[in-house]
Parts: C-alpha cells; structure tokens; sequence
C-alpha cells in the first residue's frame, strides 16, 4: 500500500484539474447569480459573451505579442485581461441601454428577458465566430509548467509524478482574490450594499434612494469582469473553442442553481460540487487504487464509473439529486 | 381556423418568395427550403403548444428531436443477428437491471422513512445496481460493437417499414418529456429550462458514445425513405416525359418530384396536428390551459391541478418534436449524431416560435417558414455582400479572405437581430395570439 | 388656525382606473400621532399612499410645512424628510440589521453613527441582534427593524402603514410606546391601523375614513368617547 503515491495520482488528474475547472465555474456562476437576483433573469447569453469577452482577450495578447510585450514567465494574456474587460463592459451596458433596458421599463415578464438574451447570444455568437472562426485557438505563452511530472519525480523521488501548468495554478490563484474582491465589495462597501438591497426588495430600495440603474450599470460591470476572467482562464487552460464555451452554460447555471439561485457563497460552493463529481465519475480510478489494495488485490478494469462523453449527465444528476431533496439548493436563495 | 386576410396575405407572400427562389435559383433549392420548413412547423408547432398554450419554457427541443431520429434507425433498420447474438441479449438485461435499480432506489425513497439510514440504503441499492449492470452490460455492449464496425457494430432496428418510425418517434420522446416533466414541473419555472437544457445534451452524448445503439459517431445512413429515391425515379417513363416538358435535366426533374413527395407527406401530417392543436386551443380544454397560463395562482386556487396540467401539455408538446426529429431524419435517409447543435436545433425553433406569434399555431407556421428561408439564405447573402465589400481589396488579401470565410456567421447574427427586434417591436409575432 | 405641519387636503384619486378617494383629507401637527382607522376597503392605506405621493391625484394637493409637494416622486419625498414604512416587505431580509438601517441612510452623506445609536437606544433588542440577518427575527423585531429603517434619514414626519399587522398583543403595545416615544422627540406620525380602539388611544387626531371619504375627524380620546363612532367602528 503506498497511500502517497495514490494522494499524489489522485491529485495530477482529478484534484488539480478539478479544482481549477472549479474556480472557472465558480466566477461564471457568480455572474449568472449576480444578473440572476439584481435583473432577475436567466441569463443565456452568459456562456457566449464569455466567447467574447475571451476573443477580446486574445486580440489584445496578439496586439501586445506583435508589439514585443511580454511578461514572460506568465502569459501575456494576463496583460490583456484589462483591454477585454474594457471591450465587455462596453459590450454588456450597450446591449443593457439597446435591449434589456426597455423590458424593464415595460416590466416586462422574466421570460420576456430571458428570449432577450437569448437574441443576445445569438448575436454574441455571431460576432465571436465572425472574428474567431470556429476552430480551436491557443494563446497561451510564457512558461507552460510551474513544475513538470519529471521535475517532481526527481525532486521527491516518488514513483508517482504530479505536475502543475502555469494555467491551473494561474487559474486557482486568481479566482480566490477574485472571490475575495467581490465578498469585500459585497459586504463592506456603500455600492455592494445597495446591490444586495436592491436584490433583496427592490421597492424598498428604491424608498430608500438607491438609484436601480446605477445598480444595473454596476452590475453588468461586475459580471463583465466576471466573464472575461472565467473565460480567459478557461481558455489559458483548455485552449478556446467558441462552442465550449456555449457548453460551459449547463454546468454553470447548474452550480448557480445547486447552490441556491441568488446566493453568491452557493454558486461557488455549487460549481466547485459539479467541477469534483464531472471529474470524479468520469475518471479512471484503477491507478489510485492500485497503489491502495493490498499487493493481488489490485483493480483489474478501469474502475471508470462513467466514460468521459457523460460529463453532461452528472451535472444533470447531481443537479436532479439535490433539486429532489432540498429544492432550494444548498444555500437557500430565493424564490421565484 | 380563423385566418384574417392580412394572415393570408404573409402566407402568400412567403410562398410568392419560395416561387421566386425556384425561378431565379433552383426548383431543388425550393423544395428543400420547403421540405425543412415544415418539419420546423411541426417543431414550432410542439414548442408553441408547451409555451404558447402553457408558458414551458423547453430548451431542450435538440434532445427531443434527435430521439425521434434514434426512432427511425430502431425501427427501419434490418437487425443484425449476428449482433443480437453476440450480446443482444446481454444489452437488453443490462437495460432492465439499470431500470430495476433506478426503480428499487425510488421504492427506497418512498417506503422508507427519511434519515441516514435511508440515505445509506438508497446509496447501497444504486451501487449495487450500477455494479451488476456494469457486469453484465459492459461485455455485452462490447460483443455487439466488434461485430463487423465497419458498416455495423450496432443491434439494428427492427426491419419495419419506415413510416411508422413516426410515431414511435413521438412515444420516445414523449417518454422523454413525462420523465423530465414528473422531476421538473411543479418545483420553480426555471427548472425546467435547465432540465430540459441538460436531458438533450445527454441524449446528443448518449446518441455520439452508445455504439451498439446507433453506431453512434460512425453515424447509421442508407436508411430507407418513405418515398422513391431520385435515382430510382430517373428510369421511369412520365418523369422522363416531364423532364421533356419543363426542359429540366432528367436528375434535376427526378429530385424535385421526389422532394415534393415528402412535401405532400409532411404537409398531411402539418395539416392534421394543426387541426387537432385548433380543436384543441378552441376547446374547454384549451380555455383552461389558458387561463392557467395566464393567472396560476387563481387557477391553483380553483382547484385546478396546474403540474398535472403542465405535464400534460409538456409531455404532448414533446411528442411532436420528436415526430418532427423521426420526419426529418427519414427524409434525409441518415443519422447523424455530430450534426445535432443547440443553436439550430433549440434556439432556432425559439426564434420560430416568437417571431411567429406565440400562442398562435398558424404564427408558428409562417414563423418556421420565414426564420428557415432566412436561415438558408442569408449565408449566400451574407457572402455576395461580403464580396461586394471587399471588391476594393486585392483577391489574395487575407482580410478580405477572412471576411468572405466569415460570412457563413452572418445567419446567427441575423437570427438574433431578428428575434431582438421582434421582442421590442411587435412583442406578439407576426399573426399574434387571438 | 395655522397650516397643519404635513397636509393631504381635498385628495381625489386611484391606481389609474376608479377613484378610491374623494375629497379626503389628513393632516397631522408637529410632534403629533394622526391615527387613520375605518372598515376594511375604506382607503386608509390608500389615503396614506397618497399623502406619500405612490398614487396620482387628480385632484387636491400635499403640503409639507407649508411647502407644494404634490408633483414629487416618493423618492424626492424621503429627501424632504418623510419617512415611510410599508406595512409588508419592509426590510431587507438577507441583510443585517445594521446594513438595513444603513440602507435607510442611503442618501445621507453625513456622519449616520449617532442616528443609529438613537435607535438603538429606542429600540434595544436591535443592538444585540445587529449582526443578524433581519430576515431571521420575529415578526415584532423585524417591524422595530422596518421603523428604525424609515428613521435613520432623520425624518419630520414617520408614516407607518398597519404596523402592528400580524404581531401579537403584548409586542404591539410595545410598539405603540415606542411610537409614542418617537413622537417625543418632535416627529410626527401618521398611522393607518387596523386595531382602531388601541390605535385612537395613543393618537392626538383621528381620521375615521369610509369609502374613501372623511367620516369623522376628531382627537383620539373624542372619538373614542363618541357613541356613532363606537358602534359602527370600534364594535360597541
């Protein structure tokens, strides 16, 4: 029995890709919580203006990389964060002044905005392909590996080797300040405040002189920010696609639901559960238990639980599960 | 039913537009236009039904439709004995004994009296199952996918004539629908949408990986159509004489006659939903599901059972979705699993739907009709305009390549900015809800 | 006699379609309770949703200390020192007790700390549960949550809609001493009640309404006294 080998197996390819497929998750969830209690819509433009903001991302690290830029070791990307936050936080109050604003002056219905932003991701879309194709894009540069499996080996001397990318580890780095960011702005300043209040009853804060479109405007902002980290990271890690990320929009609106639609602490902790139980049943767990069973005990098959094309349907179990027992996700939120 | 003139005039003019495209492009291209906008109809229609008539909002259209498809493969294909006897049996145990689980875990669930301990049971129960299931499946599965892969490796159907893979498209996805809806419905309207949304990507997975299903990615063509082939209509003498007549090619004469049998075919089918979801709409049944939509609570209130309602509506509204997926893939003679995308397959009935007029069948029609046309046409469209715009720029500028390469994204652009426009100016679609 | 510190006078109006008031009056004094009682559907929440501007007058007008402020948003009407507690959803329910009454204060710029100590001075529990969601208290703690909301922008007139809605009797009459002391410091109140008996005893003025029309006005202990009032309105 070799517990270590197996913690460290374990960690290469489920702990760290999870956690860092997590932390993605997690900051596009809170996007969809945050427009989901202040404008109070489902959001189904969300993956695709995360295309976007992506796309935007990429032009300002070809831009800086022509240019000679570099911040080796990290990637330039990082660089280029700021150009396609500016681009999305453009992007996502036009689309607020041109469509979304005129279905709240109406008071129009929930759906009404949700088939809006369905029109919103159908033009997303459109202009994300248009300037990106379909195809598969990598950007990332700098230094691939803060260590490599043969670096560890040689380094522990393990029989088991465990490597971290640049990306993940950039990834799970960012997200935490990220989240740190926005529960401090949440909790402790005067614009935060009125979000949560607005959130919480709207004619009250309305009573009490908190102007709704400045929350809007700041709102849209803060998802904007949102969106083009989860999608730039995501990208650094998995290479962009436009259609994943249209994909993404299954598991994100699930972590937002599984942690209680509205409640920000939920969808973290609700993309981290559909990260770890993706990854957990649709991975190979012979070499873990291999290093764990006693010497002719070990596994013989693969001891996947679910081959990797499934992904989709644990969100959706473990989505159906939680829904079955405590409909008001882990965290309650609100009700519609 | 009740049709004004101006609902006429739109038809008219759409069907002026379908005229124009078989003169000035080609009789073929029309047909097809035509043939692909009333499968759309019948997928609008089911989409209208659930929201125009019950407000379920179903994003879940592309998983419907494709197990209608599946139906198709499952019914008119010949079998594969030597796969039926190399594990058929195995797969069709490993079915049941995955039912049985789910079911033994449910009975659990119900008997049992909350806590730990039922937790723990129903745990052991689902392990248990999933590990004889895995036993026996696995192998079985694994037998019938090496029975000659290359142009087999699946059970194949069941030898039947191919019309009826209808509608036993429309039982497999009304299945679907009561599974989802007994889960969804009931708990809060966005559930829903995230149900459905996740049920057909997992029927999309489920289609791509299950192999010994429907070969999955290696995709089932040859499939048999319910009306003759081009080919084999070339040899006949009346078409040979029409070809003459019209002074098209014989295989141009050939596909278009064919094409419009389909026409003929899905045009009955069109024309008997929408009589029937009329009927249905004008009748005591259909006030009531409207005044549900419309006030839930009073509805509630009065006694009504909504979720049983709504199940109903969903389960039916499905069911003609997967008729329409069944049409369509026996039209094209294949199955396709890498072809089913949420974009055409989901949001594009959406845009259907509203553009037409929810609440409206006959908007969902014209609807189907106007959102397909542009569909097809705006990528040539988009491309004749592109050139236009570059004409300045040298040919081999990569600009200029990029941008004509581009031009095929032009339709979701142009689905979005229509459906956006829609939304703001003429909410209740073009023939509204009366 | 002087203008009456706050004056709804000669109100006329509805939600957009019929008027559910005609030709209604209500006025209170500084540092007085005005109390408006009357049958269920008599307009008494309407009458004050009016005073406070939430509905469009067709006819008549709302004077604040001698001041037009008829055409003013509900909004601008907290600017000018009206304080309105609604009588249901009146506190921000995920939110602490302390970020609620900071939220009362969104418009100040000023220094909010001493406003607060104040009501925590009037209203004691408070101070101990401020860190608590407000959601999660009583039905009596959050009512004291909704009042010391409305008060954190220090206004000259507090209008509270049914405040004691759904409380039981020994909480209500300790909000009506709290209402009492608030009046102290110089505040007026204008109060629609549904329990009109304790109401009227606490109040300096009485407004009976029906139909949205004034049917008796007169102090508190008069009405209280008067048989007419007694018998059709406060059940003998």
């Amino acid at each position: 029995m070799e517990p270590l080998n197996a913690l460290i197996s374990l960690s290469n390819f489920m702990l760290i890709p999870a956690l860092a497929y997590g932390s993605q998750l997690a900051l596009g969830a809170l996007g969809i919580t945050l427009i989901f209690s202040i404008l109070r819509f489902a959001h189904f433009a969300h993956g695709d203006t995360m295309a976007l903001g992506t796309a935007a991302v990429i032009g300002g690290t070809l831009f800086l990389q022509a240019q000679g830029v570099s911040i080796d070791p990290l990637p330039t990307a990082l660089l280029a964060i700021p150009i396609g936050i500016v681009v999305m936080v453009l992007y996502l109050l036009a689309a607020d002044r041109l469509v979304y604003k005129y279905f709240r002056k109406v008071k129009a219905k929930p759906l009404t905005f949700v088939m809006a932003s369905l029109g919103v991701m159908f033009v997303t879309n459109g202009i994300t392909r248009l300037f990106m194709g379909v195809g598969e894009t990598r950007f990332e540069d700098g230094q691939r590996f803060l260590f490599t499996v043969r670096e560890f080996r040689d380094f522990t001397g393990m029989a088991e080797g465990m490597a971290l990318r640049s990306a993940q580890a950039i990834t799970i780095i960012t997200a935490l300040i990220v989240m740190v960011v926005l529960f401090w702005f949440l909790n402790r300043t005067r614009a935060g405040k009125s979000m949560r209040a607005y959130s919480d009853n709207e004619d009250l804060a309305l009573l009490s002189g908190i102007n709704p479109e400045r929350v809007v405007v700041i709102t849209w902002t803060i998802t904007a920010i949102l969106l083009v980290l989860a999608g730039t990271l995501y990208g650094l890690d998995k290479g962009f696609r436009p259609f994943n990320y249209f994909q993404l929009l299954l598991p994100m609106f699930a972590a937002a639901i599984l942690g209680g639609l509205g409640s920000p602490i939920g969808a973290i902790v609700g993309a981290y559960v559909v990260a770890f139980a993706e990854l957990g049943i649709t991975y190979a767990w012979r070499r873990v238990f291999s290093y764990l069973m006693p010497e002719g005990l070990e596994p013989t098959s693969m001891m996947q639980l679910l081959p990797v094309d499934y992904k989709f349907a644990v969100t959706f179990a473990i989505l159906v599960i939680v829904l079955l027992f405590r409909p008001t996700g882990i965290f309650k939120g609100k009700v519609i | 039913m009740s049709l004004t003139a101006r609902d006429l005039g739109l038809f008219a003019i759409m069907g002026a537009v379908l005229a124009m495209v078989a003169m000035f492009q080609s009789p073929q291209l029309a047909v097809t236009i035509l043939n692909m906008s009333l499968i759309s109809a019948i997928m609008a229609l089911g989409v209208n039904m659930q929201w125009g008539y019950a407000g379920l909002f179903n994003v879940g259209i592309m998983g419907f439709t494709a197990v209608g498809g599946l139906a198709v493969v499952l019914i008119a294909q010949p079998p594969v004995p030597e796969a039926w006897a190399a594990g058929g049996l195995g797969v069709l145990l490993g079915l049941m004994l995955g039912v049985a689980t789910i079911l033994a875990a449910v009975i659990v669930y119900k008997k049992m009296t909350p806590g730990k301990l039922r937790g723990l049971a129903i745990f052991g129960v689902l392990l248990v199952g999933y590990l004889v299931t895995a036993k026996i499946f696995g192998p079985a599965k694994q037998a019938v996918q090496a029975v000659n892969p290359a142009s087999e490796g699946y059970l194949g159907g069941a030898g039947l004539p191919v019309i009826m893979a209808w509608p036993v498209g429309a039982v497999f996805a009304a299945g679907i629908a009561w599974v989802i809806g007994k889960i969804s419905l009931g708990l809060r309207s966005d559930y829903l949408a995230i149900a459905t949304l996740g049920i057909s990507e997992i029927v999309i997975a489920v289609l791509k990986h299950e192999r010994w299903l429907a070969r999955g990615v290696n995709n089932v063509t040859g499939i048999d159509r319910p009306v003759p082939r081009p080919v084999d209509l070339q040899p006949v003498p009346w078409v040979q004489s029409l070809a003459d007549t019209l002074g098209w090619s014989l295989s141009q004469t050939a596909s278009v006659i064919s094409g419009l049998g389909y026409s003929a075919l899905f045009l009955i089918v069109l024309a008997m939903l929408i009589w029937l979801a009329e009927r249905a709409l004008n009748s005591p049944w259909g006030r009531m599901m409207r005044a549900i939509r419309d006030n839930e609570v009073s509805a509630r209130a009065m006694g009504k059972d909504v979720t049983r309602r709504h199940l109903m509506i969903f389960v039916l509204g499905s069911g003609v979705c997967g008729l329409a997926g069944a049409m369509m893939v026996s039209m094209d003679g294949q199955l396709t699993p890498g072809s089913y995308e949420p974009l055409r397959f989901t949001f594009l009935v959406w845009v259907m739907v509203i553009v037409g007029g929810s609440g409206n069948n006959w908007g969902s029609v014209l609807g189907a009709f106007v959102i397909w046309f542009l569909w097809v046409q705006v990528e040539p469209a988009g491309r004749w305009f592109m050139d236009l715009a570059t004409s300045g720029m040298a040919a081999d500028s990569d600009l200029r390549q990029h941008l004509l390469g581009s031009a095929a994204y032009m339709r979701l652009l142009t689905m979005g900015v229509a459906l956006l426009l829609m939304l703001r100016f003429a909410p209740r679609g073009l023939i509204p809800e009366r | 006699m002087a203008e009456p510190f706050l004056i709804g006078e000669a109100m006329t109006g509805g939600y957009g379609g019929a008027d559910i008031l005609h030709d209604c009056t209500i006025a209170v004094e500084k540092g007085e309770i005005a109390v408006i009682v009357g049958p269920n559907g008599a307009g008494k929440s309407t009458a004050m949703k009016a005073v406070f501007g939430m509905l469009d007058l067709r006819k008549g007008s709302v004077r604040l200390d001698g001041q037009e402020i008829s055409g003013l948003s509900p909004q601008a009407r907290v600017a000018k020192g009206m304080g309105f507690v609604p009588q249901t959803n009146n506190i921000f329910p995920s939110m602490t007790v302390e970020e609620n009454l900071e939220m009362g204060a969104f418009i100040r710029t000023d220094d909010i700390r001493e406003t607060m100590a104040q009501i925590y001075d009037l209203f004691p529990i408070l101070r101990d549960k401020r860190r608590q969601a407000a959601g999660e208290l009583s039905g009596g703690q959050r009512q004291q949550v909704a009042v010391g909301r409305a008060l954190m922008t220090r206004p000259s007139v507090l209008m509270l809609d049914e405040p004691t809605a759904g409380v039981s009797p020994i909480v209500m009459d300790e909000l009506f001493d709290r209402i009492i002391e608030i009046a102290r410091t110089g505040i007026s109140i204008l109060m629609v009640e549904q329990n009109a008996r304790q109401a009227l005893n606490i109040a300096d003025k009485g407004y009976v309404l029906v139909q949205g029309e004034n049917r008796y006005t007169d102090t508190g202990a008069a009405l209280l006294a008067d048989p007419e009032v007694r018998k059709s309105f406060l059940g003998g």
